[in-house]
């Protein structure tokens, strides 16, 4: 069975082009030079259909990059994605708009996603009357069985997004993407703006939606409670590369990178009672000019000589498992 | 001083916002003690009234905002009555405040010597300029700045996010206060370096007896940080108790149901318990108890004002059916 989602060696590079002044400096001799911020660096992973993927990283490790080239809101740079099987850029027409309608995403802010000047109705039941999944006159009882399947009452179709509070509004935002009757659905940092009560109750839809409508997530998130919550696979990235991936239950029990260990360190938990914090040290360093080698070299506890130079390669440690770290070799 | 009184005791304490739609009653009636060197966790969601209480122990609160009624007993000493120029004497001095975002304490334009420097000179005349740059410069260095000596001439934006909130820590504790407020500061921040600001924290508690009041949304971050906590709900402290007793056996139903909803390691592919609804406007809160519409034990005794029980040792609580089986156990 091929994977729903396959990515192969996906790159993003973002370039800040030189203005007039820089070129001219450039050329009467400078050293100025473009920067070059590379976002992600050769990510490869997959997606089964029904799987619930965590992708979890900390800020500036490009993981809603990532999320945004699967979603086709931003181009790659430089490698692959395949959706059931069939690579982006060899799509026909046809395949493509079903492809960019089958992946929808969800925004971690409810309160920039939604436009301020369209009613709910609107917002939700624009995108499937252009794609013909319902006709204007059926428009405003489909929005409102959309709206119904998120829990929100039909009656307020003809509000606008100020005046639902923000729970209710990331409930807008997942109707807006199911309306579409999309397979896989990118969640960036979904419930990361919600309040605790909220949380739960977005994160129970989330899980209801899955099973009645037989979802694929890639849930895009830094709070490992609730990755750990809802995924069955997850994914670690550092600064732009993935450094692990494995099932959440053997990567909770036994991490095998240094990165992914000092996370669960890390992660407050209920039952972590008053314990003597032993913080990893050092700063996440800018993706402008990130160590050579291991990326996490200049934080890790166990790093060698080796891992200053050459770059470790993600490669399988255990059946379904992947790593990238030297340690594995020793 | 007697080392048996609270360092801060807040009493009974009310502000109310009064706004075109009417008065909302952000803090009413909140009352907690801190010990010297202890750490409380203040936990609420967003509109409960914890960081307005933050504000207001501290004078902050801006019109249209008003303490109204109650005590902050600071030492013995009443800031609620205390004048603008005592509590500037206090203010950074005493008792000082570490908000969330740190470029709220940073001035952008200013280096973080001048500012750190300014803060010492501005509360002791008799120290002399370099004494405050060492200071300053012991004080970055506490909170695990590197290279402590450059990064004094720095401006703010050439900091990192992480680094930033451990200057305004350093600034917080330049004076080494008695009392520090922390309202959220660790929320924008990425788990790793949470990690490393909550360690700070903590160290300099148990080392300088400091008592620390922790502001904050998350109830896991109290949990490796806190001695006790306070649960707030639209303006009230609906219970206060030892950290352990709460969080193993909270009375309260939003305590039991705040906790019941949090994801972590054993809830994996179980729904998590949702407290219906959502959190009431100030402005429009049923008479009585604020949690009754969303309580799976309301009935009509909750309409009258629950006032402060005890209906287990050592923990204050604000409803009349508490979940009393479960503290049993």
């Amino acid at each position: 069975m091929t994977a729903m989602l396959e990515v192969k060696d996906l790159t993003k590079n973002f370039v800040k082009r030189l203005d007039m002044a820089g070129k001219i400096a450039q050329k009467l001799g400078s050293s100025i030079r473009e920067e070059v911020v590379h976002a992600v660096d050769t990510a490869s992973f997959t997606v089964d259909k029904g799987e619930v993927v965590g992708l979890v990283g900390e800020s500036g490790c490009g993981k809603s990059t990532l999320g945004r080239m699967i979603a086709g809101i931003l181009p790659p740079t430089a490698g692959q994605i395949s959706f059931k099987g069939v690579e982006f850029t060899s799509m026909t027409q046809e395949e493509g708009d079903a492809a960019a309608l089958a992946i929808q995403m969800i925004f971690q802010d409810p309160f920039a996603s939604l436009n301020p000047r369209m009613r709910v109705e609107e917002i939700i039941g624009e995108a499937p009357v252009i794609h013909g999944m319902t006709t204007m006159q059926e428009k405003a009882n489909y929005v409102g069985e959309t709206m119904e399947r998120v829990g929100l009452g039909r009656e307020y179709s003809r509000r606008y997004p100020h005046q639902f509070s923000g729970g209710q509004r990331q409930r807008i935002g997942i109707a807006r993407a199911l309306a579409v009757q999309p397979e896989f659905l990118v969640c960036d940092e979904a419930i990361a703006a919600l309040d605790v009560s909220i949380q739960a109750q977005v994160i129970n839809l989330f899980m209801d939606l899955r099973t009645d409508l037989d979802l694929t997530y890639l849930f895009i998130s830094h709070d490992l409670s609730v990755v750990e919550h809802i995924s069955d696979r997850l994914v670690i990235m550092y600064l732009g590369r993935i450094v692990e991936t494995a099932p959440t239950d053997e990567l909770f029990d036994k991490p095998n990178h240094p990165y992914t260990s000092a996370l669960l360190n890390e992660v407050p938990r209920l039952d972590h009672r008053g314990i003597d914090y032993e913080p990893v040290s050092g700063e996440i360093p800018s993706p402008l000019d990130p160590p050579p080698g291991c990326h996490f070299h200049p934080r890790c506890p166990h790093a060698m000589d080796r891992c200053k130079a050459e770059i470790p390669v993600l490669r399988e440690i255990a059946p379904g498992r992947l790593s990238a770290c030297h340690l594995n070799d020793g | 001083m007697n080392d048996s009184q609270p360092t801060l005791s807040v009493q009974n304490l009310e502000t109310h916002f009064f706004t075109k739609e009417g008065v909302a009653k952000a803090v009413n009636g909140v009352s907690f003690d801190i010990a010297k060197g202890e750490i409380m966790g203040l936990v609420g969601e967003s509109g409960s009234g914890k960081s307005v209480t933050g504000f207001s122990i501290i004078g902050l609160v801006d019109p249209p905002g008003e303490v109204v009624g109650g005590k902050v007993l600071f030492n013995g000493e009443d800031l609620v009555q205390a004048g603008e120029e005592r509590m500037r004497q206090l203010r950074g001095n005493r008792v000082a405040m570490i908000f969330q975002d740190p470029m709220m304490t940073l001035n952008p334009v200013l280096r973080v010597d001048t500012q750190m420097i300014e803060t010492v000179l501005a509360h002791d005349k008799s120290v002399s300029k370099d004494e405050a740059r060492q200071r300053s410069r012991d004080a970055l260095g506490q909170v695990g700045i590197p290279s402590p000596d450059e990064r004094l001439k720095a401006y703010p934006h050439q900091f990192s996010g992480g680094m930033r909130q451990r200057v305004a820590i350093a600034i917080a504790l330049l004076n080494k206060p008695d009392v520090i407020i922390a309202d959220e500061p660790t929320t924008a921040l990425d788990v790793t370096i949470q990690g490393q600001i909550l360690y700070e924290a903590q160290k300099l508690c148990r080392e300088t007896g400091t008592a620390l009041i922790w502001i904050t949304h998350d109830l896991a971050v109290v949990a490796g940080l806190a001695d006790r906590i306070s649960v707030m709900y639209a303006g009230r402290v609906v219970e206060q108790g030892k950290l352990d007793d709460v969080l193993d056996h909270p009375v309260h139903p939003y305590t039991v149901g705040l906790l019941g909803s949090v994801p972590g390691h054993n809830t994996r592919g179980q729904r998590l318990f949702q407290i219906p609804g959502m959190t009431p406007s100030l402005l429009k809160l049923p008479p009585g108890c604020a949690f009754q519409e969303r309580c799976p034990r309301v009935d009509g005794a909750c309409e009258a004002d629950p006032g402060i029980t005890h209906p287990v040792d050592g923990r204050n609580v604000r409803c009349f059916h508490p979940h009393l089986e479960e503290a049993a156990q």
